[in-house]
C-alpha cells in the first residue's frame, strides 16, 4: 500500500500503558487535519493496539498504521523505529508528536537520525506556499514566533492542549500493519512501571479549561484546601506558585510556571500569589484572569482582568458561596 | 569514570527576556545571564557522585557564545574538574539540530562515560536534546529522571513519564536528562572560585570538530517570523468592602465562567 495522499501527515500518538490513547491525541489529529490528510501511527507492545486504532480513527485519522511488535522494554527506540518505516512509506508533508516527555524523545531522535528539521513546542500549524508552518509561543507567552524547515518534512511536538480544532472522525478508517525493521540502536531498559492512578475526580492541570492556584499567600497546607474547594465549585483543576510548592503546600506537578506546568485556560485564578514573571510566564496566555491578594502592589495585578486587594479567606468563601448559589 | 554535564547560559528566568524583532534572536543584552538552574541540578549529580567516588573526572561542556565563559566557569567554582566551551560565529541562531550535532561531536572529543544534562531549559524548553544526542552517539538515552543511580557501569532511576512513573537502566556509555527534582546545585564557595581559575578551559571551534554548519543535507528549522504580543493590560480592580467574592462572582457570570 503505498497510495498515501500527496498532502499526509504523520502523526505518531502517544499510548497510555494500559493501551488507550493519551488526551494529547485529539489535538494533534485536529492539528494534521488543518493542514492535510491524517495518518495516525499507532506504536504498541504486541495485542494492545486494537482500542488505540478505533480512537484514533473517531478523532480524524484516516488511515492508521499499527505497529504492534515493539518490545515493551526497551525505552523511546522502537517508536522511532517504526516512525521511520512510516514516514518512508508515507511520504508525509509534517511529522506531528505530542510535546509529551515520550512524545520529545521520539522525535529529537527520529529528527536526529534522518537529519530533519525539528520545531519543539508548537501551539499551531498552518500551510503556506513553501509548506507547513510551526507557531510557537515565546518567553511565556510574550513573543509568537513562526517557524519553517529548510527542505523535507518538518518534524513537530506539539503543546499539549494548545489545539482547539478537532477533526471529524472517520467511520471506515484504513488500518495496516506496519512492517518495521528494528535499528538495532542502544536504548535503556524499562524494568518497571507503575501507571500513575488518577486519584482526583478534578481535571488535570495541563490541558485544562479553568484553573485555581494558590500561592504563599494560603500559608499553610491545610489551608490550602482553600484553593481545592474554589477549584472543585468551577470545575478547575488545581494549580500553585513555585513558593507555594516550595513551600510544602502542594506537591511539584501541580507546579505553575516557567519550570512547571504551562496552561492557557478560559479562567485562571490566582490567590495570594503575588505573581513573579516566573509564574506569569506559565498562565499569563489565560484567556481570563482573576487574582486575589491582599498585596495592593503584587504584580499579578498587572495582569489580571479583574483584581480584588483583599484578604483570600474571607474574600474566597463568599465566593463559593455565590457561586453555588448561582449554580442551583 | 569520566561525567560530562551539559549546561547552558540563559536569561535570567526572573528579570525580564527579550528577542530582537529583527532576527528572532534572544536579545543577550537586555537580561542578566545565568546558568540555567537545572544545569547546575545536574552539574550536583555529578558532583555528588565524585564525593563519594574518588577518581570521577566531571567535565562541563556548554556551546554558548564568545560572552558566556563566565557563567560556563560557574561550573568550575562549583567543582567541575574541567569546562569545555564550543564557540563558533557561525553557530549563532543554531537550531537543535545543528546544536545536537555540535555537542555530539564534542561529546566525542572528550570521551564520556555518561553525559548528564536538564530535562528541560527554562528559555527554549526544547527538551529535545539529551534524546538527539544519544541517537547520534548511538548510546542509550534515559530522559527526565526523578532520581539517580549510578555504577559502575550502568545508570538507573526512576523516569517520570507522562502517565507512568518507571525505572529505566542504561549501561554505560549512556545520556540522561533529570528534572527539578534532583537536589539544587551546591553554592560555589571562595575556595571553588579561586580554583576554577586555574583549571582547565578548553575553546572549541566548528572546525576543530569538523563539523560544517551549513551542510546542505540537513534540514535545519528556521524562523520565519517574530511578532511581540501586546502586554496584558490589567483590567479591574477593587478592595475588598465586604462584598468582593460576590462581585467576582458576577464577573464570572457575565463571562459566562461559571
Amino acid at each position: 500500500m503505498t497510495d498515501f495522499a500527496e498532502d499526509s501527515v504523520l502523526v505518531l500518538v502517544d499510548v497510555m500503558p494500559s493501551g488507550g490513547l493519551a488526551k494529547s491525541a485529539a489535538g494533534l489529529l485536529g492539528a494534521a487535519a488543518s493542514i492535510g490528510t491524517p495518518v495516525a501511527l499507532v506504536v504498541t507492545e504486541p495485542g494492545k493496539s486494537a482500542g488505540a486504532a478505533e480512537q484514533a480513527a473517531a478523532l480524524g485519522a484516516a488511515r492508521v498504521l499499527i505497529a504492534d511488535s515493539a518490545d515493551a522494554s526497551v525505552l523511546t527506540v522502537p517508536a522511532v523505529d517504526a516512525l521511520a518505516a512510516a514516514a518512508e512509506l508515507v511520504r508525509p508533508d509534517a511529522v506531528l508528536l505530542s510535546n509529551s516527555i515520550e512524545g520529545r524523545d521520539a522525535a529529537g531522535r527520529f529528527a536526529a537520525r534522518t537529519r530533519s528539521g525539528l520545531a519543539v513546542d508548537v501551539v499551531g500549524v498552518s500551510r503556506d506556499d513553501e509548506g507547513v508552518v510551526a507557531h510557537h509561543s515565546v518567553y511565556g507567552g510574550a513573543y509568537n514566533v513562526d517557524s519553517a524547515v529548510t527542505f523535507g518534512a518538518p518534524v513537530i511536538t506539539v503543546r499539549q492542549g494548545a489545539i482547539d480544532a478537532r477533526a471529524e472522525a472517520v467511520a471506515e478508517p484504513s488500518v495496516e500493519q506496519l512492517s518495521v525493521t528494528a535499528s538495532g540502536r542502544q536504548a535503556a531498559t524499562i524494568e518497571s512501571i507503575d501507571e500513575a492512578v488518577v486519584t482526583s475526580s478534578r481535571p488535570e492541570l495541563r490541558g485544562a479549561g479553568k484553573v485555581v492556584s494558590g500561592g504563599r499567600g494560603l500559608g499553610s497546607k491545610e489551608q490550602f484546601e482553600l484553593v481545592e474547594r474554589l477549584a472543585d465549585a468551577l470545575g478547575a483543576a488545581v494549580g500553585a506558585s513555585r513558593a507555594a510548592v516550595d513551600a510544602g503546600y502542594v506537591p511539584q506537578a501541580h507546579q505553575v510556571g516557567q519550570t512547571g506546568v504551562s496552561v492557557s485556560p478560559q479562567l485562571y485564578v490566582a490567590l495570594g500569589i503575588s505573581g513573579a514573571i516566573q509564574h506569569r510566564a506559565g498562565m499569563q496566555t489565560a484567556k481570563a484572569i482573576v487574582a486575589i491578594n491582599k498585596d495592593a502592589d503584587a504584580p499579578i495585578f498587572d495582569v489580571a482582568d479583574f483584581g480584588v486587594v483583599g484578604d483570600v479567606f474571607t474574600v474566597v468563601p463568599q465566593l463559593i458561596a455565590a457561586i453555588e448559589s448561582k449554580q442551583k | 569514570m569520566k561525567i560530562v554535564v551539559l549546561i547552558k547560559e540563559v536569561p535570567d528566568t526572573y528579570g525580564e527576556r527579550k528577542l530582537n524583532i529583527e532576527t528572532g534572536l534572544a536579545d543577550r543584552g537586555a537580561s542578566e545571564a545565568v546558568l540555567d538552574e537545572i544545569g547546575e541540578r545536574s552539574v550536583e549529580v555529578a558532583l555528588s557522585h565524585a564525593d563519594a567516588h574518588p577518581g570521577t573526572e566531571v567535565v562541563v561542556l556548554s556551546m554558548a557564545p564568545e560572552g558566556s565563559a563566565a557563567t560556563i566557569r560557574k561550573g568550575l567554582a562549583m567543582g567541575a574538574g574541567s569546562a569545555v566551551h564550543v564557540v563558533d560565529p557561525g553557530l549563532v541562531g543554531a537550531d537543535t539540530g545543528l546544536t545536537a550535532e555540535v555537542l555530539a561531536a564534542a561529546l566525542r572529543r572528550v570521551g564520556f562515560d555518561l553525559v548528564i544534562g536538564g530535562n528541560v531549559s527554562t528559555d527554549g524548553s526544547g527538551g529535545v536534546l539529551p534524546a538527539m544526542i544519544a541517537e547520534l552517539l548511538d548510546v542509550p538515552s534515559a530522559t527526565s529522571l526523578n532520581a539517580v543511580e549510578i555504577t559502575e557501569d550502568r545508570v538507573s532511576g526512576e523516569r517520570a513519564s507522562d502517565a507512568a512513573t518507571m525505572r529505566v537502566s542504561a549501561t554505560l556509555p549512556a545520556v540522561i536528562s533529570v528534572t527539578e527534582r534532583l537536589p539544587e546545585g551546591r553554592f560555589p564557595n571562595f575556595k571553588g572560585i579561586m580554583a576554577a581559575k586555574k583549571k582547565p578551559f578548553e575553546t572549541v571551534t566548528l572546525a576543530d570538530l569538523g563539523i560544517d554548519p551549513e551542510a546542505p543535507e540537513a534540514s535545519r528549522s528556521i524562523v520565519i517570523g517574530v511578532s511581540e504580543k501586546p502586554p496584558r493590560e490589567a483590567g479591574v480592580k477593587i478592595v475588598d468592602e465586604g462584598d468582593a467574592g460576590e462581585q467576582l462572582a458576577e464577573f464570572l457570570a457575565q463571562n459566562r465562567l461559571v
